[in-house]
């Protein structure tokens, strides 16, 4: 193809992607530069319905949008945002690196900081997440390719079912099973024989429950791009190996496997960075006292009942890339040699 | 027939909507009211929507996300809103930013109607209307505390030893609930509670955090305590999911909100024992001490700054209309109202109590909303009991001043 058409043809994609994408990646990374102006003070008289008045410290509006029109990013604050208590707090680290004693007592210190809390989780989410669901979801295509055709249309159905359902409707509905007054919830007492236990208190279950969840919403993604790819498996290839008397085993490892590969390593590619935002189900099953994620942090800095810590979510979210980056170059530099050996 | 009939209801509609439009008396102009999602403030909403006409026309859009939009709302040039609904902590950053106008003349020529304690006043000028009361407070289950022996608990202490009889005597094995879901909810338990020991949050005139004291760690040991009676996923809980499990019958004391009074025990959502024997009492004193361990609410509303002055008046007329004494007469069970003449219904008895007895006010100053927010991730790991009460305080500290001093309020 002549780069002239190539160039045109990606044009509106990467005009979109420049606009849509860099530019606010780009005023994110700034915005984290900046922390708000300092509030000028002053004490007023404040009357309400209950009390009556008192003297109350409130923010001298009209001197802090004069400060707020002089510098309207705000004040430099340099990596400022990045390194303290709530981000990766650095001093915190240090002083927990010298003074701590063993091994365990520095691990618990850092898990108490908040975005090594939510980094565990988020990692830990994204390292079973996705290879699971992966496997899981090639499982059930591999299973579906042999049901009779008559049957395919509704297994196919039934397995993009957790798909369908939208995921904080779909955690919402599991959240309610899962009480201990649930059905879910209450059988998993009686099982155990334990009625104090409960999958939302204590961290591993919750964590386990969210894995779960995780898994069973991802899997038809999964499932649906392998289907897709089995159809195009050589047939002939196929048969020869059950001429050569290879097993069903053996056929899949040495056939099918390196002709989904491709496929594989796209899945992958998407799934870590989707896993690695992992946020509907904390909020839904109001799991944040046992799991958060960096997602959670974002939205935690964001959704606040007065100031908006705009500097504080936007750190976090350059952290995030950040940490998606790393996670996905392995991948990608996977993708690209393959490209080059032209077996892509 | 069926045609006529339908007419006639049209006309009478025609005939009482006449008088309506007569009696808010605005000429021209338009009201656009921002507001949270709640009962009573749809209520209002679709009162003040009475007013309009060929001139006036209103629109109200009732969202709970309505903290988060109303500072972009209001900050422009004419603001998306005429009228922000707000409460003692979401009228703050509209104060911080200057997007309100002072009311006092408005009040002075259409306000005859309201009460001097209506009236939120910041250093003499009038910034916001408040028409109705809110607050947590203790609902029990009559019932069960008879057939446990206990007299109605007026002391968190009490609360305890009643939950412990019901418990022990094999009852309920759940008897408590409160709602401790990390986030807004856990911060709002831990605020009643510390309201409750009389101590300050911050050193007086400054940013700086005063809660790192006793009355800090009484507030959380108390907070502790009552967990051991709650169901195992108590860090679960926000305010509807307690008020669910209470209205199936499996709960016998919470500390809930007064606006949901009413509808704990309206027969279609609540089983019959719920409706029939739940009491609403003033919040519970702590350690001793008189105030109720609960934080009093005022919903009220504000008028945007940067708008014509013709649309403040509409909306400041509108919403005399909305908030008229018969609106308060006609519905009292849908909150407790600050309007004039208004007579409390049994649902009101809870908030009442709480504040006759003394309450303190939710805290209007600017830097609440950080701490409220830093409470609420920070005291996750105590409530769950896998850190001590000294540790959460430091790390309440420790958060809450990384936090202040991104946002200005500590250097």
């Amino acid at each position: 193809m002549p780069h002239s058409t190539f160039f045109r043809f990606m044009f509106p994609s990467l005009l979109a992607m420049l606009l849509f994408i860099a530019l606010p990646i780009v005023s994110i990374v700034v915005q984290s530069l900046f922390i708000e102006h300092e509030q000028v003070i002053v004490t007023s008289e404040t009357c309400q319905p209950f009390g009556g008045c008192t003297s109350t410290s409130t923010v001298d509006s009209a001197a802090t949008a004069q400060l707020r029109a002089e510098e309207p990013l705000g004040r430099f604050n340099g990596l400022g945002t990045y390194i303290d208590r709530n981000h990766l707090a650095f001093g915190e680290l240090r002083d927990i690196l010298t003074t701590s004693d063993g091994f365990t007592d520095a691990v618990s210190r850092i898990y108490n900081l908040p975005l090594y809390r939510a980094l565990a989780f988020t990692v830990t989410y994204c390292a079973l997440v996705t290879p699971l669901a992966m496997m899981l979801g090639l499982l059930i295509a591999l299973a579906v390719n042999t049901v009779p055709q008559m049957l395919k249309g509704p297994v196919i159905f039934f397995s993009l079912v957790p798909m369908l359902i939208t995921p904080l409707v779909g955690s919402l509905i599991l959240f309610w099973m899962l009480n201990s007054e649930g059905i879910l919830g209450a059988a998993i007492q009686n099982v155990f024989n334990d009625p104090g236990l409960s999958t939302r208190s204590s961290a591993p279950l919750t964590w386990a429950m969210l894995i779960v969840y995780g898994i069973w919403t991802n899997a038809p993604f999964s499932f649906i791009v392998f289907y897709a790819g089995l159809q195009a498996v050589p047939r002939d290839t196929v048969e020869a190996a059950m001429i050569d008397g290879a097993s069903r085993i053996e056929r899949i490892r040495y056939v099918v496997l390196p002709s989904l590969k491709p496929l594989i390593l796209f899945v992958l590619l998407v799934q870590l960075m989707d896993n690695f935002r992992v946020f509907e189900p904390i909020i839904s099953f109001n799991a944040a006292a046992n799991a958060t994620s960096l997602s959670y942090q974002i939205y935690s800095s964001l959704n606040t009942q007065t100031s908006q810590l705009f500097g504080s979510a936007a750190a976090t979210s350059v952290i995030t890339i950040g940490f998606i980056a790393v996670l996905i170059v392995p991948v990608l530099l996977r993708v690209a040699r393959e490209l080059s050996t032209g077996r892509g | 027939m069926t045609f006529h009939r339908t007419t006639l209801v049209s006309l009478a509609a025609l005939l009482i909507a006449g008088p309506a439009l007569a009696e808010c008396g605005i000429e021209a102009g338009s009201v656009r009211i921002l507001s949270n999602d709640f009962e009573a403030l749809r209520l209002v909403n679709s009162e003040a929507a009475t007013c309009a006409s060929e001139t006036v026309t209103v629109e109200s859009n009732a969202t709970s996300e309505h903290k988060n939009i109303q500072v972009p709302a209001l900050t422009g040039n004419p603001a998306e809103y005429t009228i922000a609904m707000v409460a003692n902590n979401s009228i703050v950053p509209l104060l911080n930013d200057g997007l309100i106008r002072p009311l006092d003349d408005l009040v002075a020529e259409y306000g005859q109607q309201l009460q001097p304690n209506q009236l939120i006043k910041i250093d003499g000028k009038t910034m916001a209307i408040a028409f109705m009361a809110n607050s947590q407070h203790l609902f029990f289950r009559r019932d069960v505390l008879e057939q446990a022996g206990v007299e109605p608990p007026t002391t968190w202490e009490g609360v305890l030893d009643a939950a412990k009889a019901i418990k022990d005597q094999g009852i309920m094995e759940h008897p408590l609930g409160a709602s401790n879901a990390t986030g807004w909810d856990l911060a709002a338990e831990f605020v009643n509670m510390y309201l409750g020991t009389g101590a300050e949050f911050f050193a007086p005139g400054t940013a700086e955090l005063a809660i790192d004291n006793e009355q800090g760690r009484a507030t959380l040991q108390m907070m502790r305590d009552l967990t051991q009676y709650m169901a195992p996923e108590y860090v679960t809980f926000n305010a509807n999911t307690m008020g669910a499990v209470y209205q199936s019958g499996n709960m016998a004391i919470m500390q809930q909100w007064g606006s949901l009074a009413g509808a704990t025990i309206d027969p279609a959502k609540s089983t019959p024992e719920v409706v029939e024997n739940t009491v609403f009492a003033p919040s519970p004193t702590i350690g001793g001490g008189t105030t109720p361990a609960a934080a009093l609410w005022w919903d009220g509303f504000t008028i945007a700054q940067n708008i014509s002055d013709e649309d403040a008046e509409a909306s400041f007329r509108a919403m005399m209309h909305a908030i008229r004494p018969e609106v308060a007469a006609e519905h009292p069970q849908v909150a407790t109202w600050l309007i004039a003449g208004y007579e409390p219904g049994p649902t009101a008895a809870g908030v009442i109590g709480t504040a006759m007895s003394g309450a303190r006010p939710y805290p209007m100053v600017p830097y609440m909303g950080l701490l409220h927010e830093t409470l609420g991730n920070e005291l996750a790991d105590f409530i769950k009991g896998s850190e001590d009460a000294d540790k959460a305080l430091a790390d309440i500290t420790a958060s809450y001043t990384a936090a202040a001093q991104q946002a200005g309020f500590l250097q």
